[in-house]
């Protein structure tokens, strides 16, 4: 318990402290912070793992007069991939964010809104009131569009604002949906709600906060603001954006979906975010093909790889009791939000190195950089095949747990999506590996120190291990897992 | 013991590929004591093994991800025949990759795929589950693109991007089968054959289809064979492992263990797929000789003479009858060692004389006599002299393709022998009867490259001349049969 | 009665607000649009406490934290904004500029 207190507090301290302290101990303490925090996540991890969900009422009031906040598997698992994501973008940065490179506004800025959206990914990872949730969101929005704007160019600051505009319509949306819920029921507790007599309102409610998530988890056709505002950032904060943010938004949808009203789930309703799911896997690979840029390519690529998270509301349960090894795609969708997570901030990472070498990240000019930078190639190559679900790799179980769901439920197309999505994203993470194992070299590269490379490498090695040692974190996944996620919706 | 003894095989090609990535370009000497002492140590523990599962044990190690992925390494009999091949073909490809590279750049890249890729076919081979085949299968395809790439040049790049091109989706077909398969039987492994009876015969039918896309992209099946005369592009020893070694060894191992471990022998013939297969086999058989002749290149005929001979062993395994799948079974070793005395002998011919085309052959079997003679013996094989190794397997293939009432497969194996006699003829003739250009040179100062050649070419002779005995490959083929696959 | 009222104004400040949010190309009308949705929802919220006579703590508490949140929101939009404006000269998106 006193390591889930430490997770959530911790960060906000730190993000104080910055701002406190003189500039030469701003790295140190920001790595400081990173190495507790990883402590208190494996700490929390092992406790779950050995006695099941850890359950803290705020000030010892239970709802739903206080709130509520309980680490299940899937909240630790999310914590434990943030924390290693966390640590290794402060390595990273500790290179990366100088004031020397970056100037000293956007690298005093960096630590500080790093720390802000450690602690309100935490916050709403384990949050069970819907309010607290919007709250963190809210703090997570406004750390992600503050960290697009850090570099202040034109590009960066008109990126960032279209990204606000897109996270306020959804904020607004989502804090409508909560009022509905609270004047029709009286509580926003998600335990409290799933025992809820339902109310006319609740569909509305829910279609208005699952609109307002869409609309920050960047699901097609909501997905305009993403590239632009994650390629704008500097890479160590691309990476946090990409690899992190969006799956707080979509850790709400899961809540409100499958535990607090799983009995509002039509159908139709499914079907339909998982058609803008399986748009948005096309859509999103068609468009990483043809761009030139690999921070580009990896942005779109997370559009792409958001679309698959959605078509875990129609296939959860897959073939249910009858056929057990199929009822995973719950724990396959969980899977790949975590093997992207911890493989889109490789990429990003290693695209920052890429930079920090040659100066850009246009695939022309990285041409022949494997000579270079064989570690950070390597980086990219493993994280790419974790991105197009190879085998042996997160990404690989996430696809099949996820289609065998879909085949023995019978739902083919969606089949088709995850292997048609596969090919795609090899396709278009194939450019700039061809690039870069070029022979020629355009630009002579400057050295980057083989620390900084070793960063994204383990990185991705460790999306890679999630695959090889899929068990246990399979086991911690079922710890404290709703029943919806076994029967489907 | 018996658990370990499956990983500790698999080891030993994959921490020299792990440990070798790391190597500095300039330490030779470790890293090919790395590499050679990895492929002895195999060797030995093969050669153990062979004895004991001679003798009727066989070892499992298991190790379970998520729920319904079973990743399971057993050695059976048929495990054993394709890692023997396997494992002695590295050693001494390494032999002659070392000398072939000299000391040129990027060495430890190539050497940390190269046996990586061996890993990969290792644990193919040993794979006891679908899933664990498929994600060996992967793991090769994606190890295998680095060396296609190696020169990393335009054509190797473009021959390196086709691979893929055809490999990927064969895989997603792969996948698609394998998870089609599983979603209606549950995990299949290949000791406990699945119950077919819950999914209808036409989802069975086009799951067969879909597998035979899949591996059949390795096998180079035609139309799907594109790739492999494209990555011609790459070095000698890249060649010698995509042909004889690995890759399309692993797509014809594939189609076996989907016939007789995943179908069934029976199940196929009541599918009516069986026959289907046979003459695409045969189709390519033929359209892979026919091609050939047509090739001036020496590597670039090889390469479409090794798309005619693979599917051999598919069409060995197709036929569903014990005789015609012992000569499928026997080819899987024959063709490798024939193969690969070839593309050594090819490798020493353009890295020793500097000859590429047929053309350049006049004349260089008295200066370079020792690759001259292995080169013939590994052509007469390929055509199928007795009593060489070619000759083994089309007869056993000749005997099952009667005993399984296909006599036409006769008509194909004449075909493809007056064909094979008509791409390789040529070229013996000019080596050996032809006088030299004016301005020929080469010479064979080059232990290193010459002696693999020269002990695959004996291995051509010596599994002819001793298919009697129990420990040939006729002999390991036909207790692969008789004990695990018999009636 | 008082209650349809405050949830019919509520709505339609809501609505102002989502139409201004969307359509507006000045960006700080948008950012004025977006508080003028929060003040909607927040009566909204306000009057659902009320619920039967005995006043419900519980939205007041939320609306007070809702108006934190909204302030800082609007507060770091104002910033970009006006960084927007000091670096391009122009308070409207790039791609949204009726006259480029």
């Amino acid at each position: 318990m006193t390591s889930l207190v430490v997770l959530l507090t911790l960060p906000l301290v730190a993000a104080l402290a910055v701002l406190a302290l003189p500039e030469r101990r701003r790295e140190p303490l920001g790595l400081l912070t990173v190495a507790i925090g990883l402590v208190a996540a494996l700490t929390l991890a092992a406790s779950v793992w050995r006695s099941g969900p850890v359950l803290l009422t705020l000030g010892g009031w239970t709802p739903p007069l206080g709130i509520a906040l309980r680490a299940d598997g899937l909240a630790v698992a999310l914590i434990l991939m943030s924390a290693l994501v966390m640590s290794a973008v402060a390595l990273a940065a500790r290179f990366e964010m100088r004031a020397t490179r970056v100037g000293p506004r956007a690298a005093f800025g960096f630590w500080v809104l790093m720390a802000l959206l450690w602690g309100a990914l935490n916050a709403v990872y384990v949050s069970r009131d819907l309010f607290n949730l919007y709250v963190g969101i809210e703090l997570l929005s406004l750390a992600a569009v503050a960290l697009v704007a850090l570099s202040g160019t034109a590009k960066a600051l008109a990126a960032a604002l279209r990204y606000m505009i897109f996270a306020l319509v959804g904020s607004v949306l989502y804090l409508a949906g909560v009022v509905l819920t609270y004047a029709a029921h009286g509580v926003l507790d998600i335990g409290l709600l799933a025992a809820r007599m339902p109310a006319e309102s609740d569909a509305l409610a829910l279609g208005l906060m699952t609109a307002g998530l869409l609309a920050k988890t960047a699901l097609f056709p909501f997905h305009v603001w993403l590239p632009t505002a994650h390629a704008a950032a500097p890479a160590p904060a691309s990476a946090l954006l990409s690899a992190l943010v969006p799956k707080a938004s979509f850790l709400i949808l899961i809540r409100l979906w499958f535990e607090a009203m799983p009995d509002l789930a039509s159908s139709a309703a499914v079907m339909m975010l998982a058609v803008l799911g399986s748009i948005a896997v096309i859509w999103g690979g068609v468009l990483a093909l043809v761009q030139s840029r690999l921070k580009l390519i990896v942005a779109y690529s997370t559009v792409a790889q958001l679309g698959y998270l959605f078509l875990i509301f129609p296939l959860a349960g897959g073939g249910g009791s009858v056929q057990p090894w199929s009822a995973g795609a719950w724990t396959g969708a969980m899977f790949l939000a975590l093997s992207h997570g911890l493989a889109k901030a490789a990429m990003f990472l290693a695209a920052g190195i890429c930079i920090a070498a040659v100066g850009s990240d246009r695939l022309g000019d990285l041409r022949g950089l494997v000579r270079h930078l064989p570690m950070t190639v390597a980086a990219l190559a493993l994280a790419a095949i974790t991105l197009a679900g190879l085998p042996p790799s997160g990404g690989f179980t996430a696809k099949y747990l996820l289609m065998t769901s879909a085949l023995a439920a019978g739902q083919w197309p969606l089949a088709l999506v995850l292997v048609g999505g596969g090919l795609l994203a090899a396709a278009y993470l194939y450019r700039p590996m061809a690039a870069l194992f070029a022979r020629e070299a355009r630009i002579a590269p400057r050295p980057v120190p083989r620390i900084w490379q070793a960063v994204p490498l383990t990185l991705a090695a460790s999306a890679i291990l999630l695959g090889l040692f899929s068990a246990t974190p399979f086991d911690l996944l079922q710890i404290g897992r709703p029943e919806p996620a076994e029967e489907g919706l | 013991m018996s658990a370990a003894l499956p990983v500790l095989i698999l080891l030993t090609s994959l921490v020299p590929a792990g440990v070798t990535f790391f190597l500095a370009q300039d330490s030779h000497s470790l890293r090919n004591g790395l590499n050679l002492g990895g492929a002895i140590l195999k060797l030995g523990l093969i050669g153990w093994m062979l004895f004991s599962v001679a003798g009727g044990a066989s070892y499992e190690a298991i190790l379970p991800l998520a729920p319904g992925l079973v990743m399971l390494l057993r050695v059976d009999a048929l495990a054993l025949l394709f890692i023997s091949l396997s494992a002695t073909l590295w050693f001494l490809t390494t032999i002659y990759a070392i000398a072939y590279f000299g000391t040129k750049a990027e060495l430890s890249r190539f050497f940390g795929f190269f046996s990586l890729c061996v890993a990969a076919t290792t644990g193919l081979a040993l794979s006891g589950s679908l899933i664990s085949f498929f994600i060996f299968f992967e793991l090769l395809t994606l190890s295998t693109w680095p060396l296609v790439a190696h020169k990393q040049d335009k054509p190797s790049l473009s021959a390196a991007r086709l691979y893929l091109v055809y490999a990927l989706p064969g895989s997603a077909a792969l996948l698609w089968a394998i998870i089609w398969l599983e979603s209606a039987t549950g995990p299949v492994l290949f000791t406990d054959p699945p119950d077919l009876s819950v999914l209808e015969p036409g989802a069975l039918r086009a799951i067969f289809a879909l597998f035979i896309i899949g591996v059949g992209v390795k096998a180079a099946i035609v139309p799907l064979h594109g790739w492999l005369p494209a990555a011609m592009a790459a070095p000698a020893p890249v060649s010698a492992l995509l042909h004889a070694v690995a890759v399309v060894k692993a797509g014809a191992f594939g189609v076996v263990r989907i016939i007789y471990d995943v179908f069934g022998a029976a199940n196929v013939v009541a599918l009516g797929v069986g026959v289907p297969l046979a003459v695409l086999a045969s189709a390519t058989i033929i359209w892979g000789s026919l091609r050939a002749l047509q090739q001036d290149e020496i590597k670039k005929r090889l390469a479409f003479s090794t798309v005619s001979q693979v599917s051999y062993i598919v069409l060995g395994a197709a036929l569903a009858s014990p005789l015609a799948m012992i000569g499928g079974l026997v080819h899987l070793i024959h063709q490798g060692l024939m193969k690969i005395t070839l593309f050594f002998c090819a490798g020493i011919y353009d890295e020793r004389a500097g000859v590429r085309t047929i053309a350049g052959l006049n004349g260089l079997g008295p200066r370079m006599p020792w690759t001259s003679a292995c080169f013939s013996l590994g052509a007469l094989g390929m055509i199928g002299l007795p009593p060489l190794a070619g000759f083994v397997s089309k007869f056993y293939l000749g005997l099952g393709g009667l005993d399984a009432g296909a006599p036409w497969v006769l008509g194909v194996l004449v075909a493809s022998t007056l064909l094979n006699a008509a791409y390789f003829l040529p070229l013996l003739y000019r080596l050996w009867f032809l006088p030299a250009a004016e301005d020929a040179t080469g010479d064979e100062r080059a232990p290193a490259l010459v002696g693999p050649a020269v002990v695959t070419a004996l291995a051509t002779l010596g599994v002819g001349l001793l298919a009697a005995s129990p420990i040939s490959p006729l002999g390991w083929a036909t207790l692969i049969v008789t004990r695990e696959y018999g009636p | 009665m008082s209650l349809t009222v405050f949830a019919l104004t509520g709505a339609a400040l809501v609505g102002l607000g989502v139409y201004g949010l969307l359509a507006l190309p000045h960006l700080l009308r948008r950012v004025i649009a977006f508080n003028l949705t929060g003040s909607g929802l927040f009566l909204f919220f306000g009057a659902a406490g009320a619920r039967g006579g005995a006043v419900d703590p519980v939205p007041q508490a939320l609306i007070i934290t809702g108006i934190v949140v909204a302030l800082s929101a609007s507060a770091l939009a104002v910033g970009l904004v006006v960084a927007l404006a000091r670096s391009s000269g122009k308070v409207v998106l790039p791609d949204e500029d009726p006259a480029p």
